[in-house]
């Protein structure tokens, strides 16, 4: 069975068939039972999936598309395509649920009523656009899908967002397609080069030799996904773009087409330009370093709910560039569970940041205060989304940026010291916004406020239980994360470190 | 020096469920938060429950460890894999980890047990013991946890509990900022202790407390200095231990039973705890066992300091926890001999000083939640349980003879004084100071005028507070002879720290205690001419350059704010300027020299359509003529 193709095409039928339907009621419910079913699919899949196996992608599917020019409709996926498509998957029904009123015009200070039908239809194709994308396994398929994923976003931000959404979405989309046209001409110089007469991934990795031409295609792949994910300095349209964008879509921006970048370094740059990415490593590095500290003190200065998180991702993203390039077993795959678990964390974040903001009509901090007093499981569960962004242990964000910086700091301590500050200026943001938002003298503004209804416990309830089981348990997500990350390792030849003292019976555990 | 027995895996017996002790606390915290107000009636009991069960395991276990010979008392009881190839949870059982157990679980029970009284009118209740469940499943995996890592997970949930409960609440602005600060001041010390977790991982390859303790010999000295160092930090940042005590006095914003569970009896302890276990580094990194001495003496006397100056009982009260902890730091830091005398103190402060803290919160509860000590006085008379409860645990700090606090107080200071003499002569001083501070805490409290606000009608608390506080001042009373006098709680802790070359022999009458003792005395003379004697005014005087420093905390906060707030601000400020002027203004700028595209993002309703259709053309132009050439080839 077309396992993968499947995944695809439920959703893209399913939003043909909710803009079909009459009621916006039932295109709603629609949408979320096809979420629902891509969720099951997902989950049957995962099951059969082996981690171990000798077969790098799994449930492979390739055709021929574009004979002439050896471009295929190639997927399959490793464990860290798997993990990241299952991110999307789960996101996907509960945006749907959180995002039940964003079109239609209720609650405080929304914006006019538009197509409902519509923006569900939108993020029904977009969940197929981001299971392609981690799913390609053809680099020009992936660039398609790269550049078509801008398309619903584009339209989410620009036509359901807040009051700025036009300039926010435009500059979305200019600087997607600036990194996007980069890496387009770098696409086509690697095929010419590698003189492979294939766009396949795998048939790609090795054919690129020369140091040189190994540095321009990197140079190019680089920037395209340092300007998605966003690195610091291509950062600046994040905090427009997720503040503007309804907080539904913020979550898939932020939580899965951001991660689109850092999976782009660890795939291909990696993979295609091992000597290359080695020689940029240290550039990198400083990068993320840079993005760490700054992201997190831009972040303490925010006054709006919605920049101050977006800031917060850029220092995220910091964390696991660096763990990408770190190009440690322990470094990669915190890097990867890293992707999977700040999707769970700021997606939280971000859709209870929406709720407040129905209730309220505005996502500037100050409006806020006392709100624990009226609405305490409203608040409580955005401090535990807000100690997850913190990484406080036995929340999962934990385990990632443990692991990312444990494994940074087996080959490049100094950084991975600098970088460990962030922990301290992210109990400064988070618990700063906490306070002020929700702690000290009620405010009128909030005295009349609903704690959470049933709809929204259910969305926010799926991503606590993650959030708090990964903390725990986080083996069942390594062992599908670390065979793929070795994996990536070894074709980049990196030498791993040695304990300084070794234990005669063997170092580790 | 007799070395620390190796861990033995262990899966049966009362051992072999240990992990309950966590997990009961933890299911009752859940249950408790899940269920909503349903369970505001009851939740309370479920809470005590779940704590008297976890101690009950410890119980059994400890009574499973004794029947075992002594080098066999360290069992290792493996969980399940938490980060494969990394780290595994799992526990260990030896005499270190148990003795805390029981402290943490049995004065946590009291404490529990007093809370309902205590929180018997807060509509919050139910949320309260939900915390109060939560510190205490977090505080046991902390001291019981077989590796770093999982050590690490104890030690963050403590912080979390702490900064739940000292915001409890937060309604009022000054407990919500407290509550943050002691989150941030003690993440600063957990940068340290993650450091020193990161080190030891690349030196050993492991963070588990088998595979690392044995190996620390091997390692470079200036490695294991550097581990020791951070190690250090953290424990300050737990411990309230200069340069990052100043969170602690802030505290005092939470319910007083947590001031007296976590905040004087057990969480604090934590970084003595952390440097007694992590022996085996500091013992071969002199340089750090040097500044941890250092860091104790320091602590123990700017505590006393601060706590001579503090009418609010509960801010002077958390002075004295700061400088008792600081005599166990110094014992920590002097190394096997001065291990047992370290977690001794550490046992019988968490008994006298939940023994005051209770008190305190007694009086309180019978003055309108009155903390100013200026507002006091003559309270012995109308409540009598509470005062009587009270002395005895003064008696016990200060180091009344034959009292708790007596045997393990001087087995520190002796032990200090051989170790060095500058050190122990410091903490004689310091021992000086307690008698006066506690004194005068005494005697403006429950002695002298009646100075009473208008509607004050103090009264006794009730049985479920009263008898906690009599169960903890036998415990004040008795405790400290029965584990020092020979040499016991030494030989106990024995498979878990080591033994000394020479076991010491404690004699009443040494010159180091005869000083302390006339110290003692005269401080507490003192008070009472000051404030037994004398008139206490209602408020507070002006007082010498020397009170006003010890009154604003010897100007730590105002230290911080000068060295890293005010810059902090400054720096936040010019990013989030330089972000939207710089960074932004910077590429807004190149894009407009390119193609124009600044002035229609400007222009923000019109354009957008052509510069998005001109970048896809110009993708397409590229696209086709990459091909054509290709083509071609």
């Amino acid at each position: 069975m077309p396992w993968l193709s499947t995944l695809m095409a439920v959703p893209v039928l399913g939003a043909v068939g909710v803009s079909l339907v009459k009621s916006d009621k039932l295109a709603k419910q629609l949408a979320l039972a096809i979420s629902l079913v891509v969720l099951v699919l997902t989950g049957v899949l995962a099951a059969q999936f082996n981690p171990t196996s000798g077969t790098r992608f799994q449930f492979a599917e390739v055709y021929d598309w574009i004979p002439r020019f050896g471009v295929h409709y190639g997927v399959g996926v490793d464990g860290i395509a798997l993990v990241l498509i299952a991110l999307s998957v789960v996101l996907v029904p509960i945006v749907i649920l959180a995002s039940w009123h964003d079109a239609d015009g209720t609650g405080a200070n929304a914006p006019p009523k538009r197509s409902v039908k519509t923006y569900f239809a939108l993020l029904l194709v977009l969940e197929a656009m981001m299971i392609g994308v981690f799913a390609s396994t053809d680099v020009f398929l992936f660039y398609v899908f790269f550049e078509a994923m801008l398309i619903p976003m584009y339209f989410m931000i620009g036509s359901y967002g807040g009051a700025q959404r036009s300039y926010a979405a435009v500059k979305f989309l200019l600087y997607s397609l600036f990194g996007g046209l980069l890496m387009l001409v770098a696409v086509i110089a690697l095929y010419v080069i590698a003189e492979k007469g294939t766009f396949m991934f795998p048939e790609l990795i090795g054919a690129i030799q020369d140091p040189t031409t190994q540095k321009w295609l990197f140079a190019g792949f680089f920037i395209a996904f340092a300007v998605k994910a966003p690195l610091w300095p291509f950062h600046t349209w994040l905090p427009d773009a997720a503040a503007q964008a309804p907080a539904g879509a913020a979550v898939l921006l932020v939580g899965v087409l951001d991660k689109v970048g850092t999976y782009g370094m660890l795939r291909f740059c990696l993979e295609l330009f091992p000597d290359a990415s080695k020689f940029f490593t240290p550039l990198v590095i400083v990068l993320s370093v840079v993005g760490i500290i700054y992201g997190a003190i831009v972040a303490i200065g925010q006054t709006d709910i919605k920049r101050l998180i977006a800031y917060t991702s850029i220092s995220h993203f910091g964390f696991i560039a660096m763990g990408v390039f770190a190009m440690t077993a322990n470094a990669g795959a915190g890097a990867t569970l890293y992707m999977v678990n700040h999707g769970f964390s700021t997606g939280s974040l971000f859709l209870i940041a929406g709720f407040l903001i129905y209730r309220r009509g505005s996502s500037q901090i100050a409006d806020y205060g006392g709100v624990q007093k009226v609405a305490p499981v409203l608040a409580g569960t955005f401090l535990i989304a807000g100690l997850s962004s913190l990484s406080l242990p036995g929340l999962s964000s934990f385990v990632s940026e443990f692991m990312v910086l444990i494994g940074t700091y087996e080959i490049h301590p100094v950084p991975a010291i600098i970088a460990t500050t962030g922990v301290i200026l992210a109990a400064v943001y988070v618990l700063w916004m906490y306070q002020r938002m929700m702690t000290g003298p009620t405010a009128e503004s909030v005295k009349l406020f609903p704690d959470l209804d049933i709809r929204e416990k259910w969305v926010v309830a799926p991503l606590i239980a993650v959030i708090i089981a990964v903390g725990f348990f986080p083996k069942p997500l390594l062992d599908v994360i670390n065979p793929a990350v070795d994996k990536t390792l070894s074709t980049v030849q990196v030498d791993q470190f040695t304990p300084a003292v070794a234990d005669k019976k063997g170092a580790g555990q | 020096m007799q070395s620390p027995v190796e861990i033995i895996p262990h899966s049966s017996g009362v051992v072999g469920v240990s992990w309950l002790m966590i997990v009961l606390p933890l299911l009752g915290a859940a249950i408790l938060l899940l269920s909503g107000r349903r369970t505001d009636r009851w939740g309370h009991f479920l809470g005590v429950a779940m704590v008297l069960a976890s101690f009950v395991v410890a119980v059994a276990s400890f009574v499973e460890l004794l029947g075992l010979p002594e080098d066999q008392r360290r069992m290792g009881v493996a969980l399940y894999q938490f980060i494969p190839g990394m780290a595994d949870m799992g526990l260990l059982i030896d005499p270190l980890s148990i003795s805390f157990a029981l402290l943490i679980t049995g004065v946590g029970s009291l404490i529990h047990i007093y809370s309902i009284g205590y929180m018997s009118h807060d509509p919050d209740r139910r949320r309260f013991f939900a915390y109060l469940n939560l510190f205490v499943a977090a505080m046991l995996l902390l001291v019981l946890a077989d590796n770093y890592v999982a050590l690490f997970i104890g030690w963050e949930g403590v912080g979390l509990a702490s900064y739940l409960l000292i915001g409890f609440w937060q309604h009022k602005p000054s407990a919500a900022a407290a509550a943050k600060k002691a989150f941030i001041v003690n993440r600063v010390g957990d940068f340290g202790l993650l450091i020193a977790i990161f080190t030891i991982w690349t030196t050993f390859g492991s963070v588990a407390f088998a595979k690392v303790f044995p190996l620390a010999g091997e390692a470079s000295n200036g490695t294991m200095t550097a581990v020791g160092l951070l190690l250090l930090l953290g424990a300050c940042g737990k411990s309230a231990q200069l340069p990052l005590q100043s969170w602690l006095l802030d505290a005092m914003e939470g319910p007083t039973p947590v001031s007296a569970l976590i905040h004087a009896a057990t969480m604090v302890t934590a970084g003595v705890y952390l440097i007694v276990r992590s022996g085996a580094f500091f013992e071969v990194a002199p340089t750090a066992q040097l500044v941890v001495t250092i860091v104790g003496v320091a602590t123990l006397l700017a505590g006393a300091i601060i706590g001579s100056a503090k009418d609010d009982i509960k801010k002077g009260l958390a002075g004295s926890t700061m400088s008792q902890i600081g005599y166990m730091m110094l014992a920590a830091g002097i190394g096997p001999a001065g291990y047992a005398f370290a977690i001794a103190h550490l046992i019988t402060h968490g008994f006298f000083k939940a023994n005051l803290f209770l008190g305190a919160g007694s009086v309180m509860h019978g003055m309108n939640d009155e903390v100013d000590m200026r507002r006091y006085g003559g309270l012995f008379p109308v409540m009598r349980i509470t005062a009587i409860t009270f002395i005895i645990g003064y008696l016990a700090i200060i180091g009344f003879p034959l009292l708790s606090g007596y045997f393990t107080k001087d087995g520190i200071i002796e032990t200090a004084m051989e170790h060095n003499q500058i050190l122990g002569w410091l903490a004689v001083l310091g021992a000086g100071l307690t008698g006066f501070y506690m004194s005068r805490m005494v005697f403006m409290t429950f002695f002298g005028k009646k100075r009473w606000a208008d509607d004050a009608h103090p009264h006794e608390s009730p049985a479920v507070m009263t008898v906690p506080l009599i169960l903890l001042s036998i415990g004040s009373i008795f405790l400290g002879a029965f584990l020092i006098l020979g040499n016991r709680f030494m030989k106990f802790l024995a498979p878990a720290v080591g033994l000394p070359e020479e076991l010491p022999v404690f004699h009443f009458g040494s010159t180091a205690g005869l000083a302390t003792l006339a110290l003692v005395a005269v401080g507490a003379v003192f008070a009472w001419f000051r404030y037994g004697a004398a008139d206490v005014p209602e408020v507070a005087p002006r007082g010498s350059f020397l009170t006003t420093f010890a009154r604003r905390d010897l100007y730590g906060d105002a230290l911080n704010e000068t060295l890293l707030m005010r810059p902090g601000q400054w720096l936040t400020r010019f990013a989030v300027f330089f972000d939207n002027r710089g960074v932004d203004g910077l590429v807004n700028g190149l894009a407009a020299t390119i193609g124009g595209t600044s002035g229609r993002l400007r222009r923000i309703q019109t354009g957008y359509v052509r510069s998005y259709a001109l970048s896809i053309l110009f993708g397409a132009a590229v696209v086709v003529g990459a091909l054509l050439y290709v083509g071609n080839m």
